[in-house]
């Protein structure tokens, strides 16, 4: 159990670095692939990606990833190394990407608190095969420089060494000139207080020295096995001994450059005395670190080898360190707090006993306060607002296989991925996106020959994009294929029951609009990608969930178009309160046209007894909330009270309550789970708090028309 | 770790066999102490619409937002108009919280397993399937509640209404 305790954080730091890692080489891969050709950097990236993969997964054990991991780093690094001429693009791209979701199934079911079974066999022979054909075509004399791949290892102890098979990559001491040296130095280095880890930085100077120095010591020599070397190097300084061809200034600046350096004393040697001394005592010394003994424990093994990889990037990066990431939960809480505080404050400034006082400090230090929740707020809720970038991006991968797949040629554009929504938003649009996009493929998309005769451009288009309109986010997605069939639409919705209306009287985008029903797929033959007849209703449900709309116009032979309307954040609303007997309702002020008091004259009763009400010529239904809810309410009389005009998806209908409370911005809380349990209650959106601590219930303006 | 585990147990220790104590009309109910997160007044209550009649509505307890059911009426005893005696306890079962009116709570008290007896046999008509247990104090008998049946037996309850 306590294992348990102290591995969760590193765990979830694991899963979360993991998977940050992973889109980022998907990435790099898509993009090389779009280029045909893959950049320095790009190999660069991908190998330092997979090394690290490798090392961190092989600290938690999860050996297949670890495994996998290696294989691919061991392609790159030969690839990075020789840069071979002829390369099977294609093939190599669909291995990493295939190693890819490998580990992303591993580490979803890692997530899941499942072991991480999976068998990354085949994809290490794949790998291994590939790196032997690479070797094949370029023939490359010198193969023996290579370290095999070693094959399947199941113990922590032997990843260990499989680091440290990888640790001589990039300690190149090998490859550079090692000189004898001119001049000779003795260097005493003392970090700053505090910084930590003082044996791993030192190591740092030690590993970055290598390449230039002829003799090198050091003491503390054990600095990386033995723990006590941090503390002598805090109290006494790092020394070091070394014998060089820079000159004094070079030097001295190269040592200035530590990071953490409190102070640092340089010397020049007049004779090599010293260093024979340590010569002879211990010839092994400069080895050691890098020979460490394999059962050592690996996550030591890793500080190690992957400090001087970081240490590196973190010098130029070091702009980009102002961003951490932060769990969404404290993020809500933190958004609940903060509503919390909105309503705090207006209960303290309006509250009862101050009531007709006359306070003028009090009113000011009110406004000072009032100013400063407000503007907490907006930060808040743009922390919780993340580009749509991350998700559209996806869309790339899904439209490269399928296209792969289907043989089809087809390009992805996105505009306005820089577009930001709350974050909750953004996990729930994910998958009706990737829906989308693959039926805009599968189905809208034609054949490349198709095209041809049509007289189109060989590859078809989609175009993602997003922009803002008001408190709304407009999704688009737009394919230039052979759009929607009326005919068929119509025969499959007759078939299926699903008109509800005149064919004849039905408008084209009432018919475009019928696919979004539960129950509808147009096309014929089930792929693997769509068409299981569970399609658009599913969308539509997810989208209508985080209380967006959907629809879709089409054109024949041009394409169709699919908007999705969200709303930029759920958690808090432009809202006005209304009144109605002694409860209160909120109406989200975006769909409220316009509000009046009634004249008798203007109300038209139907045999039905329902109530209709002339506006400019035009006639709507009304709606009594104090009917619909059953509240007792002393105003029945429409002359009484307030109507208030609400509009939907260009439907309206008149609503009428007691009076008007006024508008505010409103927190969104949904309704407990219990109650929500019983059953939907029609035309409840959430509920707030309002500014006197007492409850009110929004109203879903859009669920009213279905009455 | 040693040590956490032995607290957790000590704490479990202090709320094993013991119960929270409340009177409806003139009947003595308990319930688990483990449920029980706070016991606050009667306050300002939102009704919901379409909801049965004992789910009176919602309460906003510093914030957060929970329904409150009113004992009295999932029992099907008449209401009382709530005086400042009514009691809201709130209880925590199965991740959903939610507020019980009570007419008046009494105390909390230890009740030893063996003092705990199943409830009789269930009569025709007898109400008495959100009673889990019974447990004799001295002369008196408290009827222990089963908080998860008075949350989730309402699918039944609607079938009966609906007849």
């Amino acid at each position: 159990m306590s294992d348990q305790y102290s591995t969760e954080p590193l765990l979830e730091m694991y899963l979360f670095e993991t998977s940050q890692l992973l889109e980022q080489l998907e990435q790099s891969i898509l993009s090389s692939e779009k280029e045909s050709g893959y950049t320095e950097d790009a190999i660069n990236e991908i190998f330092r990606i997979m090394h690290t993969i490798k090392g961190s997964s092989a600290m938690m054990l999860f050996d297949n990833i670890a495994k996998l991991a290696h294989s691919i780093e061991d392609l790159f690094f030969y690839i990075r190394k020789e840069k071979p001429e002829k390369m099977d693009l294609s093939a190599l791209s669909d291995l990493v990407l295939e190693g890819v979701d490998f580990i992303k199934t591993e580490v979803d079911k890692i997530k899941g608190k499942s072991p991480a079974d999976g068998n990354a066999e085949d994809l290490v022979t794949t790998s291994k095969t590939l790196l032997a054909e690479l070797k094949q075509m370029n023939a490359v004399p010198d193969i023996s420089l290579i370290t095999p791949a070693p094959v399947a290892k199941s113990t922590a102890q032997t990843t260990a060494e499989d680091i440290l098979e990888t640790q001589h990559y990039y300690i190149s001491q090998a490859n550079t000139p090692v000189s004898n040296g001119t001049f000779a130095y003795k260097a005493v280095v003392h970090f700053e207080e505090g910084c930590e880890m003082e044996n791993i930085r030192a190591y740092t100077i030690i590993h970055n020295l290598k390449e230039t120095a002829g003799d090198l010591y050091y003491l503390p020599a054990d600095i990386i096995d033995s723990d006590e070397s941090v503390n002598i190097i805090r109290k006494d300084g790092f020394q070091i001994f070394i014998t060089t061809d820079w000159d004094y200034r070079k030097m001295h600046d190269f040592l200035m450059q530590t990071i953490f350096l409190k102070d640092m004393e340089l010397t020049s040697l007049e004779n090599t005395s010293v260093l024979d001394q340590f010569k002879k005592k211990d010839t092994e010394l400069v080895e050691k670190p890098i020979k460490m003994p394999t059962g050592k424990e690996v996550n030591v093994v890793e500080k190690s080898s992957r400090i001087p990889l970081q240490e590196k990037e973190a010098l130029p990066t070091n702009t980009t360190q102002s961003i951490i990431s932060v769990s969404v939960v404290k993020l809500d809480k933190l958004m609940d707090l903060v509503g919390e505080m909105v309503i705090a404050e207006a209960m303290v400034i309006q509250n009862p006993d101050l009531k007709g006082l006359q306070l003028s400090n009090f009113s000011k230090a009110a406004n000072q306060l009032n100013k400063i929740t407000s503007e907490i707020q907006d930060i808040v809720m743009s922390i919780r607002m993340v580009p749509l970038s991350a998700t559209f991006i996806k869309m790339h991968r899904i439209v490269r296989d399928m296209c792969k797949k289907l043989d089809k040629d087809v390009q992805l554009e996105i505009i306005g991925e820089e577009t930001e929504v709350d974050k909750n938003i953004i996990e729930h649009i994910s998958d009706p996106l990737m829906h989308l996009v693959r039926n805009s493929v599968d189905h809208g998309i034609e054949t490349t020959e198709e095209r041809l005769e049509k007289g189109k451009p060989k590859s078809g288009t989609i175009t993602l994009e997003a922009k803002n309109a008001g408190s709304d986010v407009l999704i688009i997605v737009r394919d230039d294929g052979k759009g929607l069939n009326k005919e068929k639409i119509l025969k499959k919705a007759k078939e299926n029951n699903l008109l509800f209306k005149n064919e004849e009287d039905m408008t084209d985008k009432e018919i475009y609009n019928l696919i979004l029903l539960p129950g509808f797929s147009t096309k014929e033959k089930v792929t693997e990608f769509s068409g299981r007849g569970v399609g658009m209703d599913v969308v539509t449900k997810n989208i209508e969930a985080v209380g967006g709309t959907l629809s879709v116009d089409s054109v024949a032979d041009k394409g169709t178009v699919i908007t999705l309307k969200i709303p930029l954040t759920l958690a808090i609303i432009d809202g006005m309160n209304i009144k109605v007997g002694k409860s209160r309702y909120t109406i989200p002020t975006i769909s409220i046209k316009e509000s009046f008091r009634p004249k008798e004259s203007e109300i038209i009763h139907d045999p039905d007894g329902n109530e209709m009400i002339m506006v400019r010529g035009e006639c709507y239904a009304i709606r009594r909330l104090h009917d619909v809810y059953r509240v007792a309410t002393n105003i029945t009389r429409l002359s009484e009270g307030i109507i208030i005009m609400v509009e939907q998806d260009e439907k309206t209908v008149c609503v009428f309550a007691d009076e008007l409370l006024g508008q505010q911005q409103v927190v969104v809380k949904a309704l407990p789970q219990y109650i929500q349990n019983f059953k939907k209650i029609r035309g409840l959106a959430g509920c707030t708090l309002l500014g006197d601590g007492s409850i009110s219930l929004i109203l879903d303006v859009a669920r009213m028309f279905n009455h | 770790m040693a040590e956490n585990y032995s607290r957790l147990e000590v704490e479990e220790d202090t709320q094993k066999d013991r119960y929270l104590t409340f009177l409806i009309g003139e009947e003595c109910y308990g319930f688990e102490i483990k449920h029980v997160t706070e016991i606050i007044g009667i306050q300002a209550i939102t009704e919901i619409p379409e909801l049965p009649e004992y789910v009176k509505g919602i309460i906003n307890l510093r914030g957060k937002i929970i329904p409150v059911m009113d004992v009295r009426l999932r029992f099907k005893k008449e209401t009382l108009i709530y005086n400042d005696r009514t009691c809201v306890i709130v209880v925590d079962v199965n991740d959903i919280s939610i507020g019980f009116i009570v007419d008046q709570v009494a105390e909390v008290m230890s009740i030893p397993e063996e003092d705990i007896v199943d409830p009789p046999r269930v009569h025709k008509g007898m109400n008495n399937k959100y009673i889990k247990k019974i447990g004799k104090v001295g002369n008196s008998v408290k009827l222990l509640l089963d908080c998860e049946m008075l949350l989730t037996d309402q699918e039944s309850e609607e079938v009966n209404e609906a007849v």
